[in-house]
C-alpha cells in the first residue's frame, strides 16, 4: 500500500485549499525555475527513465512521446495540449485533479511545455465540468498573475501560457485527433493517421496530447527525481495512479496507489469491499467502460497495471474499477454500455457508424434472449468486424465490453435465451 | 523512391505516394469509396483496408504514405474478411432499391456487393430512413441510400469552392446536408452527381429516364463555354437524354460545368425543324427549294459588298469555313464572328489566345484579371485556378473589372480602365506583387475587348504583361479567356471582316442588303436594318430566327460532327450523337446546297473534303487535342495606345450564367435555376 509520504496528489480529496498559496505550501511550484533550467533534453530524459507511461488509457511511455516532438519545426509554434475531456465512464480522476489541484497541472503544463519547445498549452476541458473549469481557470489566472506562466515563466526566459478551451459534451473529443479539430473549431471527428500530432497536429503544427493526469505528475515526478518514481509499481508499470472505484463497493472512491496493488486489495482496503463481501463479487471491468470485463475468478488474483492485465486480455486503460455484484445483469449493464457508443459514434467511418447501431440492438434482444443461439455468434463476428478496421479506437472501445461478456459469461447469454424460449413456448401452449 | 512489394511483386514508387497508389502502380485493384484522386483523403469508407506485414492493423490504403521495404497484401483472406465486413456495414442501412435507382448500372456500391456481397442479410432491425435534401433543380437527392462518404462535402468544398454542403448529427444519425435547403449555388455542382458512388445524389432532370446500359455513347465537346471540355452525350434513340464530362487532364481534368451538362433539354424545345419564309411579314413554313430559290432571288445581282455573313457563339469550324467560302464565292468581305462588338488584334495569335495554356495554371503564383469572371465564364478554368490559390501559399490574385466572387481571395483593384493605367505605374503595389512572383499571369476577359478602346485596352495589359515578367522565352503569362466555343475557331478561319469588308457594326442599319445568320443570336436584331433581309440558319427559334426571312434549319452541336477550338487555341473534334431533328440538316451541307442554288458550288461534296481544304488553309485546325505551348516568342507589341484607355468600367458578360444562349434560352431546366438559385439569392441579398 502507498505510503503517504509517497503521494503526489496529497490534496486529492479536495481537503485543503486549491489556490497558489495552499499548493505552495504543498509543495507546488518549488524550484520550477532549476527544474527549467536543466534543459529540455535533461527533462524528457528524467521523465524516460521515470517510465511514466500515459495516464489516459493506453499506456504510451511519456518521456519517448515528448521526443517525437521535432527540434526543427520550420517556423511553426509547437503545441502542448492537454485532454481533460475524461469522458469515459466510471471515471472521475481528472475532475478531482482539476478542481483540487489545479496548480499541479498549470506547473506540470509549463514543465512539459517547455522539454517539447512549446510557448502555448491548451487544456480541452469537459464542457460539463463547469466548475473544475473555473478552479483551473483561476489556477491558471494565479499563475499567470504571479509570474509563474507568462512572458517569462517563473523567471527562467521561457515564454508559456495556457489556453483553458471547453468542449461540449462528446465522448469522442477525448479522442486526441477529435480533440484537436475541436479546438480548431470544427467537427470533432477523429483524423486519420498518420500524420501524426507531433508531426501535423493543431493548426498543422507538431502537437503533443497528453492526459491530465500524465501532465499533473510531471513536477512531483523530476522534483523527487525519476530513481523515486520508478521504485515504486512493478517494472514497466512504474509510479502510481489514481483509481475510481464504482459500482458495488462500500464507499466507492478515487484513490492514488501504487501501479500493481491487487485488484482484491484495492477494492476491500479503499473502497471497503465488494457490497455483501468478496464472494458476493460478479465481474469487474478494470479500466473504464472500453475494456474487457473479467470475472471474479481473474479478480482474486489479478494485478492492477498495464502489462498484468493486458496478460488478462483487457486493460488499465483510466484504471476506473467498475465492480458488479451478483445482482447486475451483466447482460443488460453491457447492453447499457454499447447503447452509450452508438451515441458517441461520430459517424465518420463506416464500421464504427452502422457497427454501433447493430451491436446495440442485438444486446437489446439479448437482455430479453429474444433471439437464437447462432445470433451470440454472429453478435461476436459483428464486433470482430468493428475492432481494428476504423479511423480512431471508438470501435475497438465499442467491441471489447461485448467480447469481454461473450468470453467470460456466453452460458449466461445462452441461458437467457433458453429462459426466453421456454417462456414463449409455455406462453404458446397456454394459448 | 521506396521500394514495396505488393502481392509478391516489387515496385518502385515516387515518395509520398500513398499504399492505394502503390497498389494501383502495381496493377492491383483496390475497391475504394470514399477516395477520390482530385480531392482530400477522408479515409472514413475503410473499403480500401490492406494487410501490411509488421502492421497489427489492416490498414486504410488511401491515407497510408508508402514505407521503404513494405510489404503489402491486397487479396488476402485477412483483407477479403475486412473488406466483406465493411461491404455488410455499409448494405445493412442501404435500401434495397437497386431496381429503381438511377445509379443501378453504374453503381461503385453495387460493383463492389458482387465481389465483398454476401447473398443475404444478416441484420433484422429495420433500415434507417433519412429525409431527403431539397440542393436545388440540378442534384436529386435520395439520403437513404447515402454511404457517408463525403465525396460531395469536399467537392464543394475543395474544387468549387462553395462550402455549402456539410454533416449534422453523429454515429449512426449523420446526414449530408446544405442545412438551409437552398439550391447550391455553384456551376459546378452536378459534379457531385458523378462523383457520389452510390444514387444518393443524382441528376434531377434526368430521373427516372433511361437505364445507363440502354444508351449510345458519343464522345463530343461542351459548346457552352470556351473551355472545350470533353464531354461524352449518352443519347437513345433520337433524344439526347443526358451529358457527362469526360477525362482530359489537360484541359478540364474530370469535371463539367452545370450548363454543359443540364441545358440539353433546351435541344428537345423551340427546334427549328423545317424551313421558314417570311411572306407579307409573316412567317410560314416552306420546303427546302422553296428557302433557296428565296435566298436565290434576292441575291441575284447583288455586288458582294452588299452582302454580309455574321457566326454565332456555338458554330463548328467546318460550318463557319463553308460560310466563309460562300461569302468569298459571292464576292463579300463582310464577315463577322464577333457578335459583342470585341476587337482583337489578329496579328499575332499570342494576343488573342489562352497561352499560358489551362495546364499552364498549375505553375503560376500571381493572377491578375482584367474584365472577366472566370466563375461564369469558364467555371471548369476557374476551379483550376481555385485549386492553384489552395496549393501555392502566397498566390495573390486581383481583379479588375465588375466585382464577383470568384471562390477564391483577390484583391478588387477597380473597375475600368483608371484601374488599368494605374496597374502600369511599376511602383503599383499590385504590380509590384506581379513582378515580384515568379511566374505570374493574366486573364483578359471578353469584356476587355467588346469596347471601342479595346486596342489601347489589349496595349495596357500587354504593357502591364511586359512589365512584371509575364512575357518571357519560357514562360507566357498574358492570355484572353474567350466565352463563346466558336470564337477561336473563327478567330483562327479569320472569319473577320476582310479587305474594305464590314464589321458587324458596319453591317447594321443597312450596311448590307442580305445578312447571313449562321447562329447569331446574340446581338440586339433592331439594329439590322428594316430594308436587310435576313437569312438565318440555326438550330432554335431564339432571337435571330424572330427577325429572319429566311431560316434553314441546322444542326446544334450534338447532331453534327465538328472541330471547336478553345480558348487555348487547342482544337478538338466532336462527333454526331443524334440527327438533326425533322428536316434539319448539318449547317455545312446546308451551305454547300445553297451554294449550288446560288449557282455557285463549293468545291466539296462531304466533310472530309471540306476538312481537309480547312487543314489545308489552316493547319492549326487539324492539330486535334494537341496543342504546343509557347513562350514568349518576342515580336511586335500590339499596335494600340496604352494612353488612350478610357476610364469606362468592364461590364458583366452574362446578365446570369444559366442563361447565355438559344440552347440554355430553351431549357427549362436552367430557367429553373434562375428562379431557384438566384432569384431567392437576389431577393434574401435585397
Amino acid at each position: 500500500m502507498l505510503s503517504d509520504r509517497d503521494r503526489i496528489y496529497t490534496n486529492l480529496y479536495g481537503v485543503h485549499d486549491w489556490r497558489l498559496a495552499s499548493a505552495r505550501a504543498r509543495g507546488d511550484w518549488d524550484g520550477t525555475k532549476d527544474i527549467l533550467a536543466r534543459g529540455r533534453d535533461a527533462i524528457i530524459e528524467e521523465i524516460k527513465s521515470s517510465g511514466l507511461r500515459g495516464r489516459g488509457g493506453a499506456g504510451f511511455p511519456t518521456g519517448m512521446k515528448w521526443s517525437f516532438m521535432p527540434k526543427e519545426t520550420g517556423g511553426r509554434p509547437s503545441y502542448l495540449v492537454i485532454n481533460a475531456d475524461e469522458s469515459e465512464p466510471g471515471t472521475c480522476k481528472d475532475r478531482d485533479i482539476l478542481r483540487h489541484e489545479p496548480h499541479k497541472l498549470v506547473e506540470g503544463a509549463l514543465i512539459a511545455g517547455f522539454a517539447m519547445g512549446a510557448h502555448r498549452a491548451f487544456i480541452y476541458v469537459r464542457g460539463e465540468y463547469y466548475n473544475e473549469y473555473r478552479n483551473l481557470q483561476a489556477a491558471v489566472d494565479e499563475a499567470r498573475d504571479a509570474g509563474l506562466i507568462g512572458e517569462d515563466a517563473c523567471g527562467s526566459g521561457w515564454a508559456f501560457d495556457i489556453t483553458v478551451h471547453r468542449g461540449a459534451g462528446a465522448y469522442i473529443c477525448g479522442e486526441e485527433s477529435a480533440l484537436i479539430e475541436s479546438i480548431e473549431g470544427k467537427k470533432g471527428m477523429p483524423r486519420m493517421k498518420p500524420p501524426f500530432p507531433a508531426a501535423l497536429g493543431l493548426y498543422g503544427c507538431p502537437t503533443t496530447v497528453n492526459n491530465v493526469e500524465t501532465i499533473a505528475g510531471v513536477a512531483t515526478i523530476i522534483r523527487r527525481g525519476a530513481a523515486w518514481f520508478s521504485a515504486l509499481g512493478r517494472p514497466k508499470n512504474s509510479g502510481t495512479k489514481i483509481f475510481c472505484i464504482s459500482g458495488h463497493v462500500n464507499r466507492p472512491c478515487n484513490v492514488e496507489e501504487e501501479l500493481g496493488i491487487p485488484l482484491r486489495e484495492l477494492i476491500e482496503k479503499h473502497a471497503g469491499g465488494v457490497r455483501g463481501g468478496w464472494d458476493n463479487l460478479q465481474a469487474v471491468i478494470p479500466g473504464g467502460s472500453s475494456v474487457h470485463m473479467i470475472p471474479k475468478s481473474v479478480c482474486d488474483t489479478v494485478l492492477m497495471d498495464y502489462d498484468s492485465l493486458r496478460e488478462q486480455r483487457t486493460g488499465l486503460g483510466t484504471a476506473a474499477v467498475i465492480v458488479m455484484d451478483k445482482s447486475t445483469d451483466l447482460i443488460r449493464a453491457i447492453a447499457r454500455l454499447a447503447a452509450f457508443y452508438k451515441h458517441e459514434s461520430c459517424g465518420q467511418c463506416t464500421p464504427c457508424r452502422e457497427g454501433t447501431g447493430w451491436m446495440m440492438r442485438m444486446m437489446n434482444r439479448l437482455v430479453e434472449g429474444r433471439a437464437e443461439i447462432s445470433d451470440i455468434d454472429l453478435l461476436e463476428q459483428v464486433t470482430r468486424q468493428v475492432e481494428g478496421h476504423t479511423i480512431c479506437p471508438l470501435g475497438d472501445a465499442a467491441a471489447w465490453p461485448i467480447q469481454g461478456l461473450l468470453r467470460h459469461f456466453r452460458p449466461m447469454v445462452e441461458q437467457r435465451i433458453a429462459d426466453y424460449k421456454a417462456r414463449s413456448a409455455a406462453r404458446l401452449a397456454a394459448e | 523512391m521506396p521500394k514495396v512489394t505488393v502481392d509478391g511483386v516489387e515496385i518502385e514508387v515516387p515518395n509520398g505516394y500513398t499504399v492505394l497508389q502503390a497498389c494501383e502502380e502495381a496493377g492491383k485493384e483496390i475497391p475504394r469509396f470514399c477516395y477520390h484522386e482530385r480531392l482530400s483523403i477522408a479515409g472514413n469508407c475503410r473499403m480500401c483496408l490492406v494487410e501490411i506485414e509488421k502492421m497489427p492493423k489492416p490498414v486504410a490504403s488511401c491515407g497510408q504514405p508508402v514505407g521503404e521495404g513494405m510489404v503489402i497484401h491486397t487479396d488476402s483472406e485477412k483483407v477479403r474478411q475486412a473488406r466483406r465486413g465493411v461491404m455488410e456495414f455499409l448494405l445493412i442501412n442501404h435500401p434495397l432499391d437497386c431496381p429503381i435507382c438511377d445509379q443501378g448500372g453504374e453503381c461503385d456500391l453495387q460493383d463492389e456487393a458482387v465481389g465483398y456481397g454476401r447473398d443475404h442479410t444478416r441484420y433484422e432491425g429495420s433500415k434507417r430512413a433519412v429525409n431527403d435534401k431539397y440542393l436545388g433543380p440540378l442534384v436529386k437527392t435520395v439520403m437513404t441510400r447515402c454511404i457517408h462518404c463525403t465525396r460531395c462535402v469536399r467537392f464543394m468544398a475543395e474544387v468549387a469552392g462553395v462550402p455549402e454542403l456539410g454533416a449534422v448529427q453523429r454515429g449512426e444519425h449523420m446526414e449530408i446536408t446544405n442545412y438551409v435547403e437552398r439550391g447550391l449555388s455553384s456551376e459546378l455542382s452536378g459534379n457531385i452527381i458523378d462523383l457520389c458512388p452510390v444514387g444518393a445524389l443524382t441528376s434531377k432532370p434526368y430521373a427516372f429516364t433511361a437505364r445507363t446500359w440502354e444508351l449510345r455513347k458519343t464522345d463530343s465537346i461542351d459548346v457552352f463555354d470556351a473551355v472545350g471540355t470533353n464531354i461524352r452525350i449518352d443519347a437513345r434513340g433520337a433524344e439526347v437524354l443526358r451529358v457527362l464530362p469526360r477525362l482530359n487532364d489537360a484541359v478540364n481534368e474530370e469535371w463539367l460545368a452545370d450548363k454543359g451538362r443540364f441545358s440539353i433539354d433546351g435541344l428537345k424545345r423551340r427546334r427549328l425543324d423545317r424551313p421558314w419564309l417570311r411572306e407579307d411579314g409573316k412567317l410560314r413554313p416552306a420546303s427546302w427549294d422553296e428557302a433557296f430559290a428565296a435566298i436565290a432571288g434576292r441575291i441575284k445581282g447583288l455586288d458582294g459588298s452588299r452582302i454580309g455573313a455574321i457566326a454565332g457563339n456555338l458554330c463548328d469550324a467546318e460550318s463557319m469555313m463553308a460560310l466563309k467560302d460562300l461569302m468569298g464565292a459571292l464576292g463579300s468581305a463582310n464577315l463577322d464572328c464577333r457578335q459583342d462588338g470585341a476587337t482583337f488584334d489578329v496579328s499575332n495569335r499570342a494576343f488573342y489566345r489562352f497561352n499560358t495554356t489551362i495546364e499552364g495554371i498549375d505553375e503560376a503564383d500571381a493572377l491578375l484579371i482584367v474584365g472577366a469572371n472566370p466563375r461564369e465564364e469558364a467555371p471548369v478554368l476557374n476551379a483550376r485556378l481555385r485549386r492553384r490559390w489552395v496549393e501555392t501559399p502566397g498566390f495573390v490574385a486581383g481583379l479588375v473589372g465588375a466585382p464577383a466572387d470568384l471562390t477564391y481571395d483577390h484583391e478588387h483593384l477597380g473597375h475600368g480602365g483608371d484601374a488599368l493605367k494605374a496597374l502600369l505605374d511599376p511602383a503599383h503595389h499590385f504590380t509590384k506583387r506581379l513582378a515580384a512572383a515568379k511566374r505570374p499571369m493574366m486573364i483578359v476577359g471578353s469584356q476587355a475587348f467588346a469596347r471601342a478602346d479595346a486596342a489601347a485596352v489589349l496595349a495596357s495589359c500587354w504593357q502591364i504583361a511586359l512589365q512584371t515578367g509575364m512575357l518571357t522565352a519560357e514562360w507566357q503569362g498574358f492570355n484572353v479567356l474567350h466565352n463563346a466555343a466558336a470564337r477561336m475557331g473563327a478567330l483562327e478561319l479569320g472569319f473577320l471582316p476582310g479587305d474594305k469588308g464590314k464589321d458587324i457594326a458596319g453591317m447594321m442599319g443597312g450596311g448590307v442588303d442580305v445578312l447571313w445568320l449562321l447562329g447569331a443570336d446574340e446581338f440586339d436584331m433592331s439594329r439590322i436594318g428594316a430594308d436587310t433581309f435576313v437569312i438565318y440558319q440555326g438550330h432554335h427559334g431564339d432571337r435571330g430566327a424572330a427577325r429572319a426571312d429566311v431560316i434553314l434549319p441546322g444542326a446544334a452541336y450534338t447532331e453534327k460532327p465538328g472541330t471547336y477550338v478553345n480558348t487555348e487555341g487547342r482544337a478538338q473534334r466532336a462527333l454526331r450523337a443524334i440527327f438533326p431533328p425533322g428536316e434539319a440538316r448539318e449547317d455545312w451541307a446546308i451551305l454547300r446546297a445553297a451554294s449550288g442554288a446560288l449557282g455557285r458550288p463549293l468545291p466539296y461534296d462531304d466533310l472530309d473534303a471540306l476538312r481537309a481544304r480547312m487543314i489545308e488553309s489552316y493547319p492549326v485546325l487539324g492539330e486535334i487535342g494537341v496543342l504546343r505551348r509557347l513562350g514568349h516568342g518576342g515580336g511586335a507589341a500590339p499596335r494600340g495606345d496604352s494612353g488612350s484607355v478610357s476610364d469606362a468600367p468592364f461590364g458583366r458578360a452574362f446578365a446570369t450564367y444559366y442563361q447565355t444562349d438559344p440552347i440554355s434560352r430553351a431549357s427549362q431546366t436552367m430557367a429553373k435555376c434562375i428562379e431557384e438559385i438566384i432569384l431567392p439569392r437576389q431577393i434574401a441579398a435585397e
